[in-house]
């Protein structure tokens, strides 16, 4: 009989020694960053941030050794609801006090990290100075700091993640294309695109894969003139910008579902995937959440249309004879497009839609009655008499930064890794339409194997319950599917395939459990 | 209006109770012991290892009952009046019935073993016995397992999760040689083996259990004589019917509740389904008592339409089944028998390193395909079912074995290598289809 670590005999609780030594390490990386808060004065600053950023990564490599390695390949979800962090205990909620209180500080309070307006940074801040310099030629600031952590995170977890899932192909591509996007195309790009500024050069920071409605602000004003200002490669990226969400969005998404955004490309949903895989099964699958997540979901996108629209028409002339695009014309050309969209869905998808179609009628005809409201009621400066600014901070506090970071990220601990994507994401409700009405994307149930287990719900980080539909033996045709293909991996059963194929038979609202000759047919 | 009750909250009773309801409007109530809401039964296991909490194993949410206007008693039956049509309750007054569903399932075999009903020793079946078992194993550094069937693995599984080493006593020369080929069979004991802290002991049976001054498990003797230390023995050689407060002299019962073609028994307006049905003729090749999963849910639907007045016999189609042994998933449509049986012929492909093995049955006259086993390849129903259905050859089968792979994007096929394998074994040159959607298998 080989005999196997008695260390933590009948406490599944608990890491075993080679698991704390990991989380020692990572630890002892978070403790310089905040000792540096408290400007210890740490020099030489590039020593103190490689030590710092290689224990944070060393930190978490060496617990996933320890987790993973010499096991069996395999689902290894031994003892998550034994252990505080990941079952809403205590260590749950401090995590969730202290991710939340991070984002508080970097967004509203970046002096306490060692931001100083005019002048030289100091504390967290300046410990990335020697990093930013060499990338982009200037001083970090609180946005480089974070990017700089965020992405080491994706890429970290991210290795901790294909360890995890290594007998799935699925999930090292895909993890690998996240940590990819994530690296190159968030934090790399951008700051050599800063750096070619100058010589009649002027990019806005663009991170090209984040499309509006996630970048909501990309066709404000000053990124606009800035993108028309900068020559060919400004007007590609505006062309390029325009193009992501009405061209090339609905092409990828008919052809593969909005996965090939939401966990392969994205940061935000990078992030989920990586950092957040120990969360997601803190979801909520009660269809009370189901129903709130498609008010304000959806809520969401009315809301950064009508802001968006009225920010791009407030900065449009009204003459037609210098520039075709006016104040008026450009709200009859939106207007029109949607009123098409939904004419279009009304006709012809209406069936699909269901249950969704009310929540698209109120939205369509909010938004027409916004922009008369805009039509009427805004001009350069206003928006429905309301100082443009303050709009625009209020779609930026709200969903930016409280919904986006400190509840999406935040609470990762407490209410799972998809908070954001689920409940927030005006990107996510967009593909998700789209996803839902024009895809060929779905997740086939295989026949009569389903056993109720339940394995694919409660894994599920977007709160669907997937166990609903496979023991019907229906496909899962969802709006809010990232495709992450987890469920598919859980099931103990092999019941689950995300797969593209013709749309015909996509969506079985009738479906047949097969295997039994006598199974009843409801009308 | 018509009071249907079901005794047994598993599968097989709510599936009858709901698809009664989505045909009828008549009061239905459903009575059960072990919990107030219907849990999945097959996934007690991801409970004693953290990966689920009770209340993720429970497949409706608690509005549901009410929605749908499904009464639930949680309380024990007692006695059954058939001549009077009530039911006798532990704690609640009786319940007058019109139509009762036996839907009450099973419980673990225990064979007269001395030593049996020592603590530390028990099965896992119901809710109670897994939190029995939370409390056995606490401080357990050695675990016996008897009788090396489905329900023993997972509990073997469990166990090791809690680093409790566990050695397996299986009566059979291999591992569930009852059903699975030698082949099969081997591969499966290889992955096991592969798990530290678990040993097989083949061809080895339970003598005895012995205990400490308190009554507690501390050791068991084998039939050769071996004595084991241990703190905990799981007992999983099989389950049989739950039907000791059934009986008497109304009701007929064998093993199981013994039914006709459309699970009525022999009492007007009873009826028994799921585990504890047995019936009178067997369907085909199966057994007369099924116990999984799937034929519970399939007789519920079946008694559910006889109940509300089409009556229809239980009519399973193509014999399906899959578990998973750890890490390595088995799937099987139609019947593979542990030996050839007359007139069959296989063909097995596997590949040992990665624990992949596809053994495929046909005849050997006329080539048409009976059934397949699958180990760490998914398969798709749909497609098994119908080469099933319309009695495909073989050399249809693996001619388009990619379009019925059901494995996740990305994974690595082997259609190609097990096409040669094919060809070389029988002589053959059949080529690889062309691959296209699935469903263009299918009729349209
Ligand atoms: C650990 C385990 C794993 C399994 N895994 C699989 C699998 O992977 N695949 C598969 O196909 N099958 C599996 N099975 C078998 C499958 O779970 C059973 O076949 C199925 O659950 C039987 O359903 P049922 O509705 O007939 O009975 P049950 O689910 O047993 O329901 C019967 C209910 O009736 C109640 N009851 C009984 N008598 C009374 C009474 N007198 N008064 C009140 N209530 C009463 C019981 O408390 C129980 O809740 C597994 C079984 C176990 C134990
Ligand atoms: S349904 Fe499956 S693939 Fe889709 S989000 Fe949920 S777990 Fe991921
Ligand atoms: S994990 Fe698989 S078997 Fe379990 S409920 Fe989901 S689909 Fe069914």
């Amino acid at each position: 009989m080989t005999a196997i670590n008695q260390s933590i005999s009948g406490d599944t609780a608990s890491l075993n020694t080679q698991q704390k030594i990991g989380a020692g390490i990572g630890a002892t990386g978070l403790i310089i960053l905040l000792l540096a808060s408290f400007n210890v004065g740490f020099q030489p600053l590039w020593l103190w941030l490689t030590i710092s950023l290689a224990a944070i990564a060393g930190g978490i490599l060496w617990y996933t050794r320890a987790t993973y390695v010499g096991h069996p390949e395999g689902i290894k979800n031994d003892g998550v609801y034994f252990r505080s962090l990941t079952s809403k205990g205590l260590y749950g909620y401090l995590a969730g006090v202290g991710l939340t209180g991070f984002y508080i500080i970097l967004y509203f309070y970046p002096e306490y990290i060692g931001l100083v307006e005019g002048s030289s940074n100091e504390g967290i801040i300046q410990l990335f100075d020697p990093l930013s310099k060499s990338l982009n030629g200037n001083p970090a600031s609180q946005w480089f700091v974070y990017g700089t952590l965020y992405t080491l995170a994706i890429l970290f977890f991210g290795i901790k993640f294909i360890i995890k899932y290594r007998h799935s192909r699925y999930h090292i591509i895909r993890t690998a294309s996240v940590m990819f996007f994530q690296l190159a195309f968030a934090f790399l790009i951008p700051e050599f695109m800063a750096r070619l500024n100058g010589d009649g050069l002027n990019l806005p920071y663009y991170d090209l894969k984040n499309i509006w409605p996630l970048n909501y602000y990309n066709f404000d004003q000053y990124r606009v003139d800035k993108m028309i200002n900068s020559g060919t490669i400004g007007m590609a990226l505006l062309i390029f910008g325009i193009a992501s969400i009405f061209i090339i969005t609905p092409i990828l998404t008919y052809f593969y579902g909005k996965r090939w955004y939401c966990s392969w490309v994205c940061g935000c949903g990078g992030l989920a995937e990586t950092a957040g895989d120990s969360f997601r099964q803190l979801s909520d699958k009660s269809t009370r959440a189901w129903k709130i997540e498609r008010w304000l979901i959806h809520s969401v996108v009315v809301f950064v249309t009508i802001s968006t629209v009225a920010v791009v028409h407030s900065y449009l002339g009204t003459d037609t004879s210098k520039y075709w695009l006016t104040k008026s014309a450009f709200l009859w050309i939106v207007g029109g497009i949607l009123t098409l969209i939904f004419a279009w869905v009304m006709l012809f998808k209406r069936h699909k839609f269901q249950k969704d179609a009310l929540y698209g009628a109120v939205g369509f005809f909010v938004v027409i009655i916004a922009f008369m409201g805009i039509h009427g009621l805004s001009d350069t400066e206003h928006i429905f008499l309301v100082e443009k600014q303050t709009v625009r901070g209020g779609y930026g506090f709200l969903i930016g930064s409280i919904f986006s970071g400190v509840i999406g990220t935040g609470f990762y601990p407490i209410l799972g890794n998809r908070v954001w994507c689920r409940f927030g994401c005006p990107m996510a409700a967009i593909l998700g339409f789209q996803q839902k009405l024009l895809s060929r994307f779905r997740i086939t149930t295989n026949g009569g194997q389903c056993i109720s287990c339940g394995n694919c719900s409660t894994y599920c980080e977007m709160g669907i319950d997937v166990r609903a539909y496979a023991q019907k033996g229906q496909n899962i045709v969802r709006s809010s599917c990232v495709g992450c293909g987890v469920c598919s991996s859980v099931c103990p059963r092999g019941v689950l395939k995300l797969e593209n194929g013709p749309s015909e038979g996509r969506v079985d609202d009738n479906p047949i459990i097969i295997g039994h000759d006598n199974q009843p047919r409801l009308q | 209006m018509e009071h249907v009750v079901i005794i047994g909250n598993g599968i097989s009773g709510v599936t009858a109770a709901r698809y009664i309801r989505k045909m009828s409007d008549k009061r239905i109530t459903i009575i059960s012991a072990e919990s107030k809401y219907f849990f999945s039964r097959t996934a007690l296991m991801y409970i004693y290892m953290g990966h689920m909490s009770f209340e993720d194993t429970q497949p409706y949410e608690a509005h549901f009952w009410d929605k749908n206007n499904i009464d639930l008693v949680q309380d024990y039956v007692q006695k059954v009046n058939y001549d009077d049509k009530t039911l006798h309750l532990a704690e609640t007054t009786p319940i007058h019935y019109d139509k009762l569903i036996l839907a009450v399932g099973s419980k673990p075999n225990k064979f007269g073993w001395k030593g049996q009903d020592y603590h530390g020793v028990q099965g896992l079946y119901s809710k109670k016995d897994l939190d029995l078992m939370e409390r056995n194993t606490r401080n357990a550094q050695e675990a016996i397992i008897v009788g090396g069937g489905l329900i023993g693995v997972e509990m073997a599984e469990m166990l090791l999760t809690r680093n409790i080493n566990v050695t397996f006593l299986i009566r059979e020369d291999r591992f569930w040689g009852g059903v699975l080929p030698l082949e099969d069979s081997l591969m499966v004991k290889r992955h096991l083996e592969k798990h530290n802290g678990l040993t097989l002991r083949l061809e080895e049976e339970l003598e005895e259990i012995v205990a400490d001054e308190e009554k507690r498990a501390k050791a068991v003797i084998t039939k050769k004589g071996e004595r084991i230390p241990c703190q905990f023995v799981g007992l999983t050689a099989g389950v049989s019917p739950n039907v000791d407060f059934l009986k008497g002299d109304q009701l007929e019962i064998e093993r199981g509740i013994l039914v006709n073609p459309d699970l009525s028994a022999n009492i007007p307006d009873v009826y028994a389904i799921g585990d504890c049905a047995q019936f009178k003729q067997p369907n085909g090749q199966r057994k007369p008592i099924e116990q999984v999963w799937y034929t519970g849910r399939m007789m519920g639907e079946t008694v559910a339409q006889t109940i509300c007045g089409s009556p229809v016999e239980y009519k399973p189609g193509n014999w399906f089944n899959s578990a998973k042994f750890f890490d390595l998933e088995y799937q099987t449509y139609g019947w593979v028998w542990n030996e050839l049986k007359e007139g069959e012929a296989e063909f097995i492909w596997k590949n040992d390193e990665k624990e992949l093995l596809l053994h495929f049955i046909f005849d050997k006259e006329s080539h048409e395909f009976k059934a397949i086993n699958t180990f760490g390849i998914r398969m798709r129903h749909e497609v098994f079912d119908h080469w099933l259905n319309t009695n495909a050859s073989i050399e249809e089968v693996i001619r388009n074995l990619k379009m019925a792979n059901f494995d996740p994007e990305f994974y690595k096929h082997f259609e190609k290598e097990i096409i040669e394998a094919f060809n070389k074994q029988f002589d053959q040159n059949i080529k690889l289809a062309k691959n296209k959607w699935w469903k263009s298998l299918l009729p349209q």
